[in-house]
């Protein structure tokens, strides 16, 4: 086996809850507690998981968008996570990102040319000319025009927006792209195109992608692997065949029971859960499940399980199955 | 499954891959926010005669010695308090002077005081509140304390404070216009930047690995250009409502500077006897005030996003 692009080892983001006129810390929110994987060149790694389960924040945290609290995170056998600030900078060309929502994250008073020429100003490339036509090029690829250069973000649709969002994640040629809910915000029809642009995209540049989602059909079908996490930790993470076909942990079996069948003749088992998820300040003991889990024992409220493999390329983190090791 | 399928019918039917109905013709020109915000601010009839209105003075503010047939410290005593008539034409003040003259040439005063003190206080006010917002921490405890206690005050009184340090003259009064507007500035652009520091192309600039510098320049300051015009406009008509109080203390410009401020409390023994001495500069400052305080509501329309429909 090649060595992984990208390894993340204990990965934690606390955020301080501060309150009262010194602003003391009162608590902390764990929104990442403890996440490790790894990613292989030219995989896609999808990552599902509930709103506020922390999939966002983990993307952001590899980037350092948002500094982690701790852990490691290597990519080429580097660990980022030291980097001096100027060296960051320098890495970033190799490690982007396309965010959710296309309305936010373009500049509204900037030109497309400008959005898409940025990245290439600050990674070096001085001719102006040599960066329009590079724009040009990237617009292309992406499916758009070269005479869009001179437009304004308010003058295209969502899914155009993305478009220009990937054509600037593009424009360095990186190695690693992490999408963070890329199509949530789009409609289905588009969602489609969107997807299909970023397989082709893959292939055509040779791109690793960490595919953040909360829509589990979106993810069965782009991802190779899939990781599932709840309340900031990662419960189960194989193949997409593996977990679709046989998910181990509870929640895994949860969440796919909830996906809905087009044919209304078949009668599928659902499995509903218990209560709401907990809140992230005060997670219960043990197993973060435990108390919504359908098979929940007693040593589930006491020893956090760990995430360990049950078979080959199958980790879960579930006391079920680390007994039967 | 479901997307497969999705994916499969979208191929057959050979959709394009420009999504929606977005107009898509070659010939659609790029419209900038900027063009926009003008388009909005010509419709608006009070804006524009807020411009006629300051267009007027600034007119008459540089073309005072043109039309002007007196200079504006000619005193003819024996035309004390003459009321308005062919000679004078908005009357002659206690001392024999020409109050159309000295409302010619106030106008330069005024309208240099505003810009000069608007331009300082948002110039220093902008640089504290961007560094205030962008940094946070205790630089922001450290500016926004400052503020806070430079709002508790006054401002009239604040200044009247400085200009009794610095002693009274026209420059001092305006450099003490300037620094009670700084605050005000600095509050508006720290909460701007504050709010934008969040927004996602923010953390995608960041993302590109552009240094805070490029940041703060290329997209933190654009995108907080628009309420800092709207606010220098405003603030432009109390910057000269101020400086006008300051010369009616007497802590403003000193004579025989025709200041509006200061020929309002020159004449004020004689409402009874000559109101028109008063007439004339309070309707000046009352006019270019609202002038300003039209273009600033009208801009204010015209670039908040959330005012289009």
């Amino acid at each position: 086996m090649s060595t992984p692009l990208l390894e993340v080892n204990g990965l934690k983001k606390y955020f301080p809850i501060r309150s009262g006129v010194f602003g003391r810390k009162t608590g902390e929110v764990k929104a990442v507690d403890d996440v490790s994987f790894s990613v292989m060149p030219g995989e896609i790694l999808g990552i599902v998981g509930e709103s506020g389960c922390g999939k966002s924040t983990t993307g952001k945290s590899i980037l350092r968008l948002i500094e982690p609290t701790d852990g490691e995170v290597k990519f080429e056998d580097r660990n980022i996570l030291e980097l001096p600030k100027g060296e960051m900078r320098k890495l970033r060309r190799d490690m982007q990102i396309i965010f959710q929502d296309p309305y936010a994250s373009l500049n509204p008073r900037h030109t497309v040319e400008k959005i898409i020429s940025e990245p290439l100003l600050v990674h070096g490339m001085k001719n102006s000319k040599e960066r329009k036509e590079r724009v040009r090029e990237l617009l292309e690829v992406v499916g758009l025009n070269g005479y869009h250069a001179t437009r304004y973000p308010h003058q295209f649709s969502g899914g155009q927006r993305q478009r220009i969002g990937i054509a600037r994640a593009l424009a360095n040629n990186p190695k690693l792209i992490i999408c963070d809910e890329p199509v949530s915000a789009l409609d289905v029809s588009v969602q489609a195109q969107i997807l299909n642009l970023m397989e082709e995209l893959r292939e055509q540049f040779h791109l690793t992608y960490i595919f953040i989602a909360h829509d589990l059909s979106v993810v069965k079908h782009i991802s190779d692997r899939v990781g599932v996490m709840y309340l900031g930790r990662m419960v189960e993470l194989t193949t997409k065949e593996k977990l679709y076909e046989d998910p181990k942990h509870p929640y895994t079996k949860a969440l796919l029971s909830a996906v809905p069948e087009p044919d209304p003749d078949i009668k599928k088992e659902r499995i509903i859960l218990k209560g709401d998820v907990p809140n992230p300040q005060n997670p219960p003991t043990g197993c973060a499940f435990h108390t919504r889990c359908p098979l929940a024992m007693d040593i589930c409220k006491e020893i956090r399980p760990e995430f360990a493999p049950v078979e080959d390329h199958h980790f879960v983190a579930c006391h079920l199955y680390n007994d039967k090791q | 499954m479901k997307l497969e399928e999705k994916k499969n019918q979208l191929q057959e039917q050979n959709l394009p891959p420009n999504d929606d109905n977005v107009m898509d013709e070659e010939e659609t020109e790029a419209v900038s926010p900027w063009r926009d915000g003008w388009k909005q601010l010509r419709k608006n009839r009070l804006a524009i005669i807020g411009f006629a209105i300051i267009l007027f003075f600034i007119l008459v503010a540089i073309f005072a010695p043109l039309f002007t047939s007196y200079s504006y410290d000619q005193q003819n005593l024996a035309d004390r308090l003459h009321p308005p008539s062919e000679e004078y034409l908005l009357g002659a003040d206690h001392l024999g002077r020409d109050i159309f003259t000295r409302i010619a040439y106030g106008a330069r005063v005024s309208l240099q005081v505003g810009f000069f003190a608007v331009t300082g206080a948002l110039v220093f006010g902008s640089l504290l509140g961007i560094l205030a917002g962008y940094f946070g921490r205790w630089i922001d405890m450290l500016i926004s304390r400052i503020f806070d206690i430079m709002l508790a005050f006054p401002s009239i009184l604040l200044a009247i404070a400085i200009v009794a340090i610095l002693g009274p003259s026209l420059e001092n009064a305006l450099l003490a216009i300037a620094v009670v507007n700084i605050p005000i500035f600095g509050r508006l652009v720290r909460s701007r930047v504050i709010s934008l520091r969040e927004e996602e192309f923010i953390m995608a600039a960041k993302a590109q690995g552009m240094k805070s510098g490029r940041v703060i320049l290329h997209h933190i300051l654009p995108n907080s250009v628009a309420p800092i015009i709207v606010q220098a406009t405003l603030s432009f008509g109390t910057a000269i409502l101020e400086a006008a109080a300051l010369g009616f203390l007497g802590l403003g410009a000193q004579p025989p500077t025709p200041e509006w401020g200061q020929m309002l409390a020159d004449s004020r023994e004689f409402i009874q006897l000559a109101p028109w001495t008063l007439l004339a500069p309070g309707l000046s400052i009352m006019l270019v005030v609202l002038g300003f305080n039209l273009i600033g509501d009208g801009l204010r329309d015209a670039l908040d996003p959330r005012m289009k429909n």
